[in-house]
């Protein structure tokens, strides 16, 4: 696990006393923030404090599955998010999620493999390098932002647990955490956020199980501490905070499409010539160009159409939306 | 009741200043005035808070007349017409947002949006309708309709009722906020409805006749 975590035996050369605890560590930041954040920014300061709270990681950069794309900022990314269990509008993930607690983690893997059971976090990453992946996030709004993400691929994970030949596809669930998730405790959707890939979608070395972003572990309101990204569809897909993975023989249900099945299929594949009932998809919104910033057009799969065309030979993806 | 003086001199341009003050909050954003920002996305950002307001204005203007009954305040009539044009501002505020930053007159694709996606038609006939009545609602105009001025200003009860469509209609999944909308235009439509009853006394005479 590259995580760097003070262990119990790595301090043996300073004593114990002489470290300030993390919790006073992080008031102090708090404060700290918050005074300069009241001073400075006045509102939505939130996200300041929250900032605070990732730890570094070792990442080695991927080059073959990274855009040249200039990334969004670190602000953009971790203000901007739809995360409907801290709240519906894009600041509340980062001004409602400081309560969540990303650690310790546990994650069940379930269902048609031969080990299954359930992990610590650090034990599922455990041999795995952490790769940083610059890819697109094409929203189902219409809105697009680069990301650097640190992470493992995902088939590297699921390979581990052998999952056998009745293994169809694999649902992956949010935690569920009223307590912790405002969001939970409204009815904007049928809690927990479920989701899920076919078998060769989660298999394809573009899907990551992403820990971080612009190397450093996930902030809270973008899905800690583990959350799929698959860049050649739309962001929703990329279900946040997972605690299980669960391999079916069956196409697992998904929460958008529970919540409008007309809307919202189960594949998701970002397709400029499929629009979405209501808008249309041709065009996104690049974030971060500005005021003046027009529309740019959105690309086949997201740009990523020679990787992963061959997955949909066939199908007719105005159907299968 | 405030003098005509004080309605003139001190209630009027407060109003107009209250008015503005979403502009302005948008405007010091922009510039980052106080450290406001307009976001991530200041496009989406503007578009939304011009048409939450045009929206907002548009149930004000629709609540002048039951509040003056409600709370016997005749003098609150004299300040609807700048509420209603202050309505107007907003959704055309709103409109030119979408086609000129969001869209960047791709005209191609705005024909298609206001042709084929319901939300988008919607809310493209609310604009529609309140031009006239913004164009007429100078005294000049008002005199030269005479009665036929109020009847084409009842218009506004549609366009409140194609607003809150339209804010239904392109909501992703929780419709809590645009349904209180439905709520307060339906009470303040309802209420109308109701004062314009049928008296009693008038049914029989015509269930006689």
């Amino acid at each position: 696990m590259l995580i760097r975590r003070p262990r119990p035996g790595d301090s043996a050369a300073i004593l114990p006393s002489e470290i300030t605890s993390e919790s006073v560590y992080l008031n102090r930041r708090k404060l700290l923030q918050a005074a300069l954040a009241a001073g400075v920014a006045g509102i939505g300061a939130g996200w300041v404090s929250e900032a605070g709270a990732v730890a570094d990681l070792k990442v080695q950069r991927n080059a073959k599955y990274s855009l040249s794309d200039a990334p969004n900022s670190y602000e953009d990314i971790t203000t901007y998010n739809n995360f409907y269990e801290f709240g519906l509008d894009k600041s509340d993930p980062a001004e409602n999620s400081s309560r969540f607690k990303p650690a310790p983690w546990t994650v069940a893997v379930t269902g048609e493999a031969e080990h299954t059971g359930k992990f610590a976090l650090e034990d599922l990453l455990k041999g795995h390098a952490i790769e940083e992946r610059v890819y697109r996030l094409r929203c189902v709004e219409a809105w697009s932002m680069v990301i650097p993400w640190a992470g493992v691929p995902l088939a590297d994970v699921l390979k581990r647990f052998k999952p056998t030949s009745k293994a169809k596809y694999v649902a992956f669930k949010t935690v569920l955490r009223p307590e912790e998730m405002p969001g939970q405790r409204s009815r904007s959707l049928d809690w927990p956020y479920v989701e899920g890939l076919r078998i060769d979608e989660a298999m394809h070395p573009l899907s990551l199980l992403a820990v971080g972003l612009y190397g450093k572990t996930l902030p809270n309101q973008n899905g800690a501490p583990l959350r799929l990204v698959t860049p050649w569809k739309y962001g929703f897909k990329g279900i946040k905070s997972i605690v299980e993975i669960r391999f079916t023989e069956k196409e697992p249900p998904t929460t958008w499409n529970i919540s409008a099945p007309h809307e919202y299929g189960f594949y998701a594949n970002v397709n400029p010539n499929v629009d979405h009932p209501r808008w249309s998809q041709a065009r996104e919104r690049k974030i971060g160009a500005g005021v003046f910033g027009s529309r740019v057009p959105t690309l086949m799969f997201n740009g990523y159409e020679q990787e992963v065309a061959s997955l949909y030979k066939g199908m007719d993806l105005k159907k299968y939306y | 009741m405030p003098s005509s003086a004080v309605i003139r001199r001190v209630i009027k341009p407060a109003l107009f200043v209250a008015c503005a003050l979403p502009l302005l909050s948008l405007v010091f954003a922009a510039f980052g005035i106080g450290g406001a920002s307009l976001g991530a996305n200041p496009v989406e950002r503007i578009q939304d808070t011009f048409g939450q307001w045009g929206l907002r204005f548009l149930c004000i203007t629709l609540a002048v007349t039951p509040v003056r009954d409600w709370f016997n305040m005749p003098w609150l009539v004299q300040l609807r017409r700048m509420l209603g044009l202050y309505a107007f501002f907003y959704v055309l505020m709103h409109f030119l947002t979408w086609l000129i930053l969001d869209q960047g007159f791709y005209w191609s694709g705005i024909l298609k949006d206001i042709g084929e996606r319901p939300f988008i038609t919607i809310g493209f006939s609310a604009l529609v309708l309140l031009v006239p009545l913004a164009v007429t609602s100078t005294n000049k105009m008002m005199r030269r309709l005479g009665r036929r001025w109020k009847k084409l200003h009842r218009l506004i009860y549609l366009i409140c009722l194609l607003a809150v469509w339209h804010y239904y209609w392109q909501v992703k999944s929780d419709v809590t906020e645009p349904l209180i909308y439905l709520a307060i235009v339906l009470v303040l439509l309802g209420w109308r409805a109701w004062k314009a009853r049928p008296k009693p006394a008038a049914t029989a005479v015509m269930e006689e006749s």
